[in-house]
């Protein structure tokens, strides 16, 4: 089983966010990068379990700067068996989708993982559109997957509720919580990733579909109003009167 | 010209969010001096043919094909695709939830689109450029994107405008996008719809428990609120992770993001990774024993007590108060 698995780098979940130049960029100054949970824990984890159960092998590949190569050497201990960075900024979700997909295509890729979204831009756009553009079966919002031979089961989250599903090989799917437990790397993970293979190429599309022209940050809460805790009557008077919500 | 709309039915009827989204795709459609038109793919009864009349719809292109019922996001996109080439669509809305997230980016990336998911504002259109806010880093910030390209993609985050009726009268027109059988690639085993349940995203309120309750057994104080709010349930992480509740509650930033009107939350100390989940929710009430937990500066109206004193009480306040207003 051949398993590609898209990684991201984002700022740590504790950041406090900020931003420079005339609020046009996000201030990555002293702020700690760290793989996109979504895509560590449940969709490498899951693609490193297949691998360990039935074979084959996970690359794991980043669009990104060399400033990446950290999170891809955490993907390679964890259990990936060698990396692809596409040097170039992600400049939008069409743009990456598309370099994973040009990366992709004639490889025999049985699956593409992706992470459910990125914690900082929240798209949950990158694996549809890398669907879109192979014209390869989407599976989203996965909770768990399993396969037979060339057939995948997985759980997706529908509108309402859930669905089983079957599907058969190459098919992309993003990955959210439930697929798997996350791993910490452990020492012979760390030493072995030293010297797995890490590819570098040069970028080769170019057409970016968006642009973020600014960033604010959203209006402050004034500040809570305590109400004392032997009168809730006057919380339940708030919440009709004041906030009208019941 | 036309502005498309993609409508989807809950429980055989349109939600509030979808009447959200024909408000907003009214609102475009004026400011671009053309009309609306939706797309529906399900069974759909006259009753609900009239909501969307009532809330302004111009066109309804009704599907057809009875294979489009399952949710096949290839084959739900290239039927879109195919009616928005036929209605020569300049954008194309989804309400954001878990059919966009599957079928929106698929539609985009075909069309060549710019899309913007999750979008909380009305573009901003000057000619072709248009400019439309989004919530970026888990709510902690909001960006502006730009989308030039032709053909626009958004998805408009549910609680993010007001309805608001306007009277039109529709036309109803049969769709039939001619798909292929190979273009339904995904085999549906077993559908768990949640039942009864109000469903954790779709909820006005909610009441969520955090590890100051100590232990599973003391939910019932908290399913007791839910009910007499007509609430959904939701918890923190490490809550879902000892497996007191399941893991369909856990909201943050490794679970669901939701935005209700009300989010109550009990014994949860506010962390970031928590707050990422349900800081977009209109009012915050917060229940925990230490004055000190860092919940309170997210918080519009809280109440420093324990929980297992407060809440009871709390519950006999909420339900005192149903009994008088119905
Ligand atoms: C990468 C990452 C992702 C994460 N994702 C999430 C996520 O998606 N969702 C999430 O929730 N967490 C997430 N976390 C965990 C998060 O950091 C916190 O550890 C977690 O939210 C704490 O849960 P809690 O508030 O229930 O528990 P605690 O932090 O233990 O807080 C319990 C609170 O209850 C109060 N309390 C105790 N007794 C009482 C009483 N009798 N009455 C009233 N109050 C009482 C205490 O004062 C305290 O404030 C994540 C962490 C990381 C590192
Ligand atoms: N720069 C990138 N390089 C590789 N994969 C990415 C990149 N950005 C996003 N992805 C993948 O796409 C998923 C969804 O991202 P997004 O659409 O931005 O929310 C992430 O969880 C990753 O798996």
């Amino acid at each position: 089983m051949k398993i590609l698995v898209c990684i991201s780098k984002v700022p740590d979940t504790t950041t406090k966010i900020a931003f420079t130049d005339n609020n046009t960029k996000f201030n990555s100054d002293k702020v700690q990068f760290i793989m996109n949970p979504y895509d560590e824990w449940y969709a490498l984890v899951r693609a490193c379990e297949l691998k360990e159960k039935y074979g084959g092998s996970v690359t794991a590949i980043n669009i990104g700067g060399a400033d990446s190569d950290p999170i891809i050497r955490r993907a390679l201990a964890i259990g990936a068996d060698d990396a692809v960075r596409i040097d170039s900024e992600a400049r939008d979700s069409f743009f990456v989708a598309n370099e994973i997909a040009i990366y992709a295509k004639d490889k025999g890729f049985d699956m593409i993982l992706t992470g459910k979204e990125t914690i900082d831009y929240n798209g949950s756009v990158v694996g549809g559109m890398i669907a879109g553009i192979l014209d390869w079966p989407y599976i989203s919002l996965a909770s768990s997957l399993e396969t037979e031979g060339n057939t995948a089961t997985l759980d997706r989250e529908i509108s309402g509720g859930r669905e089983k599903v079957q599907v058969q090989f190459p098919f992309v799917a993003s990955a959210s919580k439930g697929m798997a437990e996350a791993r910490i790397p452990n020492i012979r993970g760390i030493t072995a990733a030293r010297t797995k293979p890490l590819v570098v190429i040069a970028s080769s599309g170019n057409e970016v579909l968006t642009q973020v022209r600014s960033y604010k940050l959203p209006p402050e809460k004034t500040g809570v109003k305590l109400i004392p805790a032997d009168n809730p009557e006057q919380l339940v008077n708030l919440l009709h009167n004041e906030a009208k919500v019941i | 010209m036309s502005i498309l709309l993609f409508t989807e039915l809950s429980n055989n009827k349109f939600s509030k969010a979808t009447l959200e989204l024909i408000t907003y795709g009214r609102k475009v459609a004026q400011a671009c001096n053309t009309s609306v038109t939706a797309v529906i793919l399900e069974e759909v009864s006259p009753d609900q043919i009239m909501q969307l009349s009532k809330y302004g719809v111009n066109k309804i292109l009704k599907n057809t094909d009875v294979r489009l019922h399952h949710f096949e996001p290839n084959a739900i996109a290239k039927a879109l695709i195919s009616a928005a080439q036929q209605e020569n669509a300049t954008a194309f809305i989804f309400s954001a939830g878990y059919t966009s997230k599957a079928v929106a980016p698929i539609v985009a990336a075909k069309l060549k689109a710019g899309y913007v998911p999750g979008a909380i504002s009305l573009p901003e259109i000057q000619g072709n450029e248009w400019h439309i806010n989004k919530n970026v880093f888990s709510g902690k910030a909001i960006a502006e994107y730009t989308i030039t390209t032709p053909v626009k993609v958004i998805s408009l985050l549910p609680n993010s405008l007001a309805v608001e009726s306007a009277e039109t009268s529709s036309q109803i027109v049969d769709f039939n996008a001619n798909l292929n059988d190979g273009d339904f690639k995904i085999k549906s085993l077993e559908v768990h719809k949640a039942g009864g349940k109000i469903s954790l995203t779709d909820a006005e309120i909610v009441v969520s428990g955090g590890r100051g309750l100590k232990g599973a057994e003391n939910w019932g104080m908290i399913e007791e609120m839910a009910n007499i709010l007509s609430a959904a349930t939701a918890c923190s992480r490490p809550v879902s992770d000892m497996h007191w509740r399941s893991h369909e509650e856990h909201v943050g930033q490794t679970g669901l993001t939701i935005r209700p009107n009300l989010y109550i939350a009990i014994g949860i100390s506010g962390a970031i990774q928590h707050l990422a989940g349900v800081n977009g929710s209109k009012v915050i009430v917060v229940i925990n024993n230490d004055p000190e937990a860092p919940f309170f500066k997210a918080a519009d109206y809280g109440i420093v007590g324990d929980a297992f004193q407060v809440v009871p009480k709390l519950n006999e306040a909420f339900k005192k108060f149903k009994a008088t207003t119905h």
